[in-house]
């Protein structure tokens, strides 16, 4: 399969790229390490006219502590965070994300930029990205910018990036208890049900992934928790359940509450 | 556009068009045939080389994309007449049956022994999660890549 033509263009700087994003606007796409555009173009689903290859910017590869915060470069690999000391030792549940992601291969290529601006509803970053309240950077052509993760996911595919914004990092605060699990696709290895729980203080934050068409915040778990993990029965209130081949409204609602009550108790 | 890549200790310039897989760059301008095309969308793991020492999906990674970049495929691995202990270990232990998925299965057995040299049965199946063999011999291939590491240790 091959893809339809398009112009290819190497942005060496975040500027040169969002100019050029500026430029061609729904007619070029963000390349990084491709692992969902590139299958997406092939099958057709996707044709852009521009492709603008952020892979070889400086400076976006980097994992830097910043006092109490963690910043992840846009183009760091699943692998680059699984590997991280310092991530391993401040957002361990970063850590425990990136391991549960596609295999090795994909890994090794795959970005947690893209993978956040692309936003599968199946994909494992935006339920832990939402229960660690990350902040995610954005360059365009008026400058930076800061988007709260609770902000960020807006749908299907769909985010709070301007048509003219890239991703260029994401910032963490460290966590200290918290953790990921997930039940996989078993081919693809998405998530069918992928559920993060960051312990603050006396409460709770739960990310949900897999579940909606949009990743979303567990309010109703984390306003019934009380210490034990009865809030878990609270992992679908309010929220419009996906069908799919892979499970029906029923099996996803429970898997939701079996994961939530797992991280929990973890 | 040019681009030039280093395949197995070589290098090439090529002018390439920005669609063409590395695959594809692989298979049908080096005549490089030892990298299969399976899916074509990173979900089998038949197309797998290392990239700058990391096992990649070249089925989704453009050839532009490679473009400064050491490539090692299947192709790469003997020396001469002799095959690669990793090889070796797959014709010994019978790990492979139509052989299809095998060359994918070397590159990346060649990335797990890269970062594991001695690994469990557990990690070595964990590590190939990402390789699929449609004749299901993953007994074996797990078997030779184990076997491989001892080779390669002692």
């Amino acid at each position: 399969m091959i893809p339809s033509k398009f112009n290819y263009i190497k942005a060496s700087s975040v500027s040169e790229a969002v100019n050029l994003l500026d430029e061609h606007g729904f007619d070029a796409k963000i390349l990084s390490g491709g692992h969902s555009l590139i299958p997406a173009m092939k099958l057709r689903l996707n044709r852009p006219e521009v492709v603008i290859d952020i892979g070889g910017i400086p400076g976006l590869d980097v994992i830097t502590e910043e006092g109490d915060a963690v910043v992840i470069g846009a183009n760091c690999t699943h692998q680059q965070i699984l590997n991280s000391q310092v991530i391993y030792k401040n957002v361990n549940i970063l850590k425990q994300t990136a391991a549960t992601i596609g295999d090795v291969q994909v890994r090794n290529k795959g970005t947690i930029g893209g993978s956040l601006a692309h936003a599968d509803p199946s994909a494992d970053y935006p339920a832990t990205v939402l229960a660690c309240d990350a902040t995610i950077i954005v360059a365009g052509k008026n400058g930076s910018r800061n988007i709260a993760a609770t902000d960020f996911f807006q749908g299907i595919f769909t985010t709070a990036l301007e048509d003219d914004e890239i991703i260029t990092a994401v910032r963490f605060p460290k966590i200290a208890h918290g953790n990921y699990h997930k039940f996989y696709q078993s081919a693809s290895r998405f998530a069918v049900v992928g559920v993060a729980v960051v312990f603050d203080g006396s409460g709770v934050k739960v990310g949900i992934t897999g579940v909606a068409d949009t990743p979303y915040r567990a309010t109703k778990v984390e306003e019934a928790y009380n210490g034990d993990s009865s809030a878990a029965e609270h992992a679908v209130d309010g929220v419009e359940v996906m069908s799919d081949h892979f499970a029906d409204v029923e099996y996803r609602s429970h898997l939701a509450k079996v994961f939530v009550k797992k991280g929990l108790e973890a | 556009m040019k681009i030039t890549v280093k395949v197995n200790g070589v290098a090439y310039t090529h002018e390439v068009e920005p669609r063409i897989s590395l695959t594809h760059y692989l298979r049908e301008i080096l005549d490089l045939t030892g990298t299969h095309i399976g899916c074509d969308t990173s979900g089998c793991g038949a197309c797998t080389v290392t990239m700058d020492g990391k096992a990649v999906k070249s089925c989704t990674i453009l050839a532009v994309q490679a473009d400064g970049s050491d490539i090692t495929t299947i192709e790469g691995m003997a020396n001469g007449n002799e095959m690669h202990p990793i090889q070796a270990a797959f014709k010994e232990h019978h790990g492979l049956q139509c052989g299809f998925c095998t060359p994918g299965m070397v590159m990346t057995a060649a990335d797990i022994l890269k970062n594991n040299p001695n690994p469990t049965e557990e990690e070595v199946r964990h590590g190939l999660e990402g390789n699929f063999c449609r004749c299901t011999g993953y007994h074996n291939i797990v078997k030779s890549i184990r076997h491989a590491a001892e080779q390669i240790n002692s």
